[in-house]
């Protein structure tokens, strides 16, 4: 088996929340946003990471880039700490490592051009390339995301949302990095145009080898377009297995109901007869449950769930369940 | 898809029809890139709409020429005194072609033209430059300290604040006598206190658009903080600092009045339009009307226009328009 | 009678650059206990198309054509005569329910105001009514917390307060637009099968705006495909996700990633989405379709029922493969 391009081990974020009313000198309270997070991610493969709102996974995608600070674990990016590394060696992993954003219009710089704005990463890691060959690069990477190249001095308003997604996707690309964070890509586009984004990714990662990780609320995306997938609930990861493997056979009962909410476009699609759903409402994550966090919903909650925090369980073929119960549902 | 119809009118299978496309795709890849049209034109327009905005900017471009070119019309500089008016200023002192004092003479017998022109031009520099120096210094300070954050912000904006809590002007009044009355020192004492609010307004926007995902996109792609702050933070300010700082100059007019009216201003023979109104609302009595009026239609013109082309940019540079 | 019968509704907004079409001749019926999903994506005009009929719409905006609400045409009244139409008969429920509360007053006083206002009631019975109609949507301790505000609620708890206000006189025609895409999955799934059962429970007519395909296959009985302002294709539900005949709808189709099915590759529709500022003439899909001819880029294809259906498109259907 090839050596992971990433690993995460362990990693935590916590934001430290100021109580109501208090004084400024009262400890605050802990908000564990990220709790204990691992995962391994191979070249070329794609990890996609699922959950609903509050689950932490923009903020476990900003914590891998540093651009949060975190709170314990590692992030093995070739066999050195992204967490712990130097400010120089951090520049230089940069360059490997690029994010595409939620929002395609908000991630561009609306007073900059679509070329100056493709440019800047060349400009700031390569900053003794020549105007030409910046140029050559920009143009490059722009035709191959579907953007003409007579567009390179439009301002990012001029374009629609698929477009500034495309461009925002250019900008990662521009570096030929190694790995691509996307932070739900293409939740803010059009149906019709997700699509050509989703193909998009796909085609550049075989043509180049990328790994991504592909952050999502849409389950259906997700596993189309990743080969595994971790499913996160309230910071914590409850499952994670082998794309197919995870629809065919959900284990962890968050799992199982996330996938039975899925509505699926076919008026004559039965839903599994497993009555997974859900109830009642998410816990606040600054008083999150004891033990595993998703008891309070869980219909198999037992007492052991109450004291004990579930740890990842190997339920074969590389599927990682985090439940006391699993073999018994 | 054998057999169906064809895209674009353009039969495939025809050979010269394949050269026609590779022609249009080949123009097309050399096709000249085509100009943006970037947030600013778009503000341009919008101010340009605006008939009061763009009144008052050509109002006050004549008067900026009045003021740069208006000497060579004068007939007598603005220090000498026409000794023939002495002692019947107030009969003989009124503004006429003949004699070349077109605005009449101030209470010594100088020239009001000269004076008026000379006056305009000290206000003006001292509204343009203040404000100009205070927006400057101001903008720098409060993008550093909102995205700095964290302590250094605290303690830049407790700076802020302590200054802001100094009695303004007692602080410039004392500076002015204690180092005697000069330019300088009026663009001291004015730009002292009025960057403290520029900084306080840019570091609160600099909050809100640190949390903006261009910024992340940026720091993700590893550019250092400064240069965050130089190539994204600010372009982005510009529009809340040039309506923040078109305000200000007229603030800085006014300052500068008042302190001339206190009579702790500019020195003589230099004159700004505060002193003028000063010493033409102590003339008044004697009928001298034109001695008020010419000042403080100039300086009130001046402030309107102002106003209005503040009012003009805010509406034009509004962010919440595409 | 038909409970709402529209007739060739359009919309026109005049702007500093010229007239502009959002809507272009829809008509539908819809009666009580059916339910009816308008799927659209941006530049659609789906959104339009119901404030026309509420009169919502912005000052520049004009509303043609016929709403026929229990005999009487509803479009274009003045809004006094809207007043009463709106919550008693037809009541509306929007996407953001965050911004569609107002912060600043207590849930009670919000619901009652609605039940006061339209229904003179007092203060202490709307306020009873109110609670009763939180217990049907099922908000936990609803007579505790519907004296909170907005903000401490969820995103799915404000939404079913919103659909508890919606429904607080009685609508004959539940208008929802887009009422979960800002929520998770699980929580939609909660709202899609309350606002089910609430139909039933209460026999009104549901119009489901939306362009999330899998909440249509779930929900609704019958399906209006628009872009760019017109229909595209218009039916039964089972009838266009089975055999979509119209080269939109069969691209929206293999656009999305089904969760039961493995595909290797999406099948993508090409280009952008409509500008409706320089709205092209002819079918308005015409620039993306695939099977697009000048026919298709000159004249706009009309309406034409196929069957049980209706659909828009010069293209023969048996060719579309």
């Amino acid at each position: 088996m090839t050596k992971p391009l990433l690993s995460v081990a362990n990693l935590s974020v916590t934001f430290d929340i100021p109580r109501r009313g208090a004084m400024p000198w009262t400890p605050k309270d802990a908000l564990r946003a990220v709790d204990s997070v691992s995962f391994d991610l191979r070249p070329g493969e794609t990890l996609g990471i699922v959950g609903e709102s509050g689950c932490g996974k923009s903020t476990l995608a900003r914590a891998i880039l540093r651009l949060l600070p975190s709170h314990g674990g590692t992030v093995m990016w070739l066999g050195q700490d992204l967490l712990r590394m130097g400010k120089a060696d951090l520049h230089t992993a940069r360059r490997d490592i690029q994010m595409v954003f939620q929002d395609p219009l908000a991630s561009l710089d609306p007073r900059m051009t679509v070329g100056q704005i493709v440019a800047e990463p060349l400009i700031t890691h390569y900053p003794n390339m020549t105007r030409a060959e910046r140029d050559a690069k920009v143009h490059a990477v722009l035709e191959r995301v579907g953007i003409l190249r007579n567009m390179v001095n439009r301002y990012p308003h001029e374009f629609s949302g698929g477009q500034c997604q495309r461009i925002g996707i250019a900008r990662a690309l521009v570096m030929e990095p190694k790995l691509i964070v996307c932070d739900e890509p293409v939740s803010a586009l059009d149906v019709s145009i997700q699509a050509q984004v989703i193909n998009l990714l796909m085609d550049l990662q075989n043509e180049m080898g990328l790994s991504l990780i592909f952050i999502a609320h849409d389950l259906s995306v997700v596993k189309h377009i990743s080969d595994h997938v971790m499913v996160l609930y309230l910071g914590n990861m409850v499952e994670m297995a082998a794309s197919d493997a995870l629809y065919a056979n959900p284990r962890h009962p968050y799992t199982q109901a996330l996938i039975a909410s899925v509505p699926v476009p076919d008026p004559n699609y039965v839903k599994p007869a497993v009555d997974a759903k859900l109830a009642g409402d998410l816990p606040s994550p600054l008083s999150p449950p004891s033990g595993c966090v998703f008891r309070t919903r869980c219909k198999y909650a037992t007492d052991l769930c109450a004291t004990e925090k579930p740890k990842p369980q190997d339920a074969g073929d590389g599927n990682l369940v985090a439940c006391h119960h699993w073999r018994d549902l | 898809m054998a057999g169906s119809t064809p895209r674009l009118g353009i039969d495939m299978r025809n050979p010269i029809e394949i050269k026609k496309v590779e022609q249009m795709a080949e123009n097309l890849a050399k096709m000249d890139p085509v100009k943006g049209r970037s947030l600013w034109q778009d503000a341009r327009k919008r101010f340009f709409k605006n008939r009061a905005a763009t009144a008052s900017l050509v109002v006050l471009g004549l008067i900026v020429l009045f003021s740069a070119f208006g000497g060579l019309f004068a007939k007598w500089p603005n220090d000498e005194i026409d000794w023939s008016m002495l002692g019947q200023i107030a009969e003989m002192g009124q503004p006429s072609i003949q004699n070349g004092h077109y605005f009449g003479v101030d209470e010594l017998g100088r020239d009001l033209f000269a004076r008026t022109i000379q006056a305009n031009q000290i206000s003006l520099i001292v509204g343009f430059v203040g404000a100009a120096v205070a927006v400057f210094v101001g903008t720098l300070y409060g993008a550093i300290s909102g995205y700095a954050g964290g302590r250094v912000d605290s303690v830049m904006m407790r700076i802020v604040d302590i200054l802001s809590a100094v009695p303004y002007f007692f602080i410039v009044i004392l500076l002015l006598v204690v180092f005697g009355r000069s330019i300088i020192m009026i663009f001291v004492g004015i730009g002292l206190v009025n960057w403290l609010s520029c900084a306080r307004i840019v570091r609160g926007q600099t909050l809100s658009l640190k949390q903006r995902e261009f910024v992340q996109a940026a720091q993700a792609m590893g550019v250092p903080p400064f240069k965050i702050v130089v190539r994204h933070i600010i372009p982005n300010l510009i529009g809340v600092v040039i309506v923040y700082g078109s305000l200000l100059v007229p603030e800085m007019i006014l300052a500068e009045s008042v302190i001339s009216f206190l009579g702790v201003g500019v020195q003589e023979p230099q004159t700004s339009l505060g002193v003028l109104i000063s010493e033409g609302t102590a003339t008044m009595q004697y009928g001298t009307f034109w001695q008020l009026g010419f000042p403080l239609a100039f300086f009130t013109l001046i402030l309107f226009c102002f106003f209005y082309i503040g009012d003009g940019l805010r509406d034009a540079l509004d962010p919440k328009d595409r | 009678m038909t409970l709402l019968s529209v007739d060739n509704l359009s919309v026109r907004f005049d702007t500093n650059d010229g007239q502009v079409s959002a809507v272009n001749g829809i008509s539908f019926d819809i009666d009580r206990g059916q339910s009816l999903a308008i799927v659209g994506e941006s530049g659609s005009g789906k959104s339009q198309s119901v404030f026309a009929l509420m009169g919502l719409l912005a000052r520049n905006g004009r509303a043609t054509g016929r709403a026929v609400l229990k005999g009487k045409d509803i479009l274009n009244l003045p809004a006094r005569d809207l007043q009463h139409i709106r919550a008693e008969q037809i009541a509306m429920i929007f996407q953001d329910p965050m911004t569609s509360l107002n912060p600043y007053m207590r849930v009670s006083d919000q619901m009652a105001e609605v039940l006061m206002h339209h229904k003179g009631m007092s203060k202490s019975d709307a306020v009873a009514s109110a609670i009763r109609m939180l217990d049907a949507v099922r908000i936990p301790e609803a007579a505790k917390r519907i004296h909170m505000y907005p903000h401490e609620f969820s995103g799915g708890m404000r939404q079913r307060v919103m659909i508890a206000m919606s429904l607080l006189c009685e609508p004959d025609l539940l208008i929802a637009d887009e009422p979960t895409t800002a929520l998770d999955v699980t929580v939609q799934d909660q709202i899609m099968t309350l606002l089910k059962s609430l139909q039933a429970e209460f026999n009104m007519a549901m119009i489901l705006i939306t362009h999330d395909l899998g909440v249509v296959a779930d929900s609704c009985d019958d399906m209006l495909v628009l872009y760019g302002g017109q229909v595209m294709e218009q039916g039964k539900t089972v009838d266009l996700f089975s055999n979509p005949s119209h080269p939109y709808t069969m691209g929206l189709l293999s656009a999305v990633p089904r969760l039961d099915q493995k595909t290797d590759r999406l099948v993508a529709i090409p280009g952008n989405p409509p500008n409706m500022m320089s709205a092209p003439s002819g079918c308005p899909f015409s620039p993306r379709c695939d099977h697009a001819t000048d026919l298709c880029r000159s004249s706009v294809p009309p309406l034409v029922a196929m069957g049980e259906r209706l659909r828009a498109c010069h293209y023969e259907k048996g060719a579309v493969s």
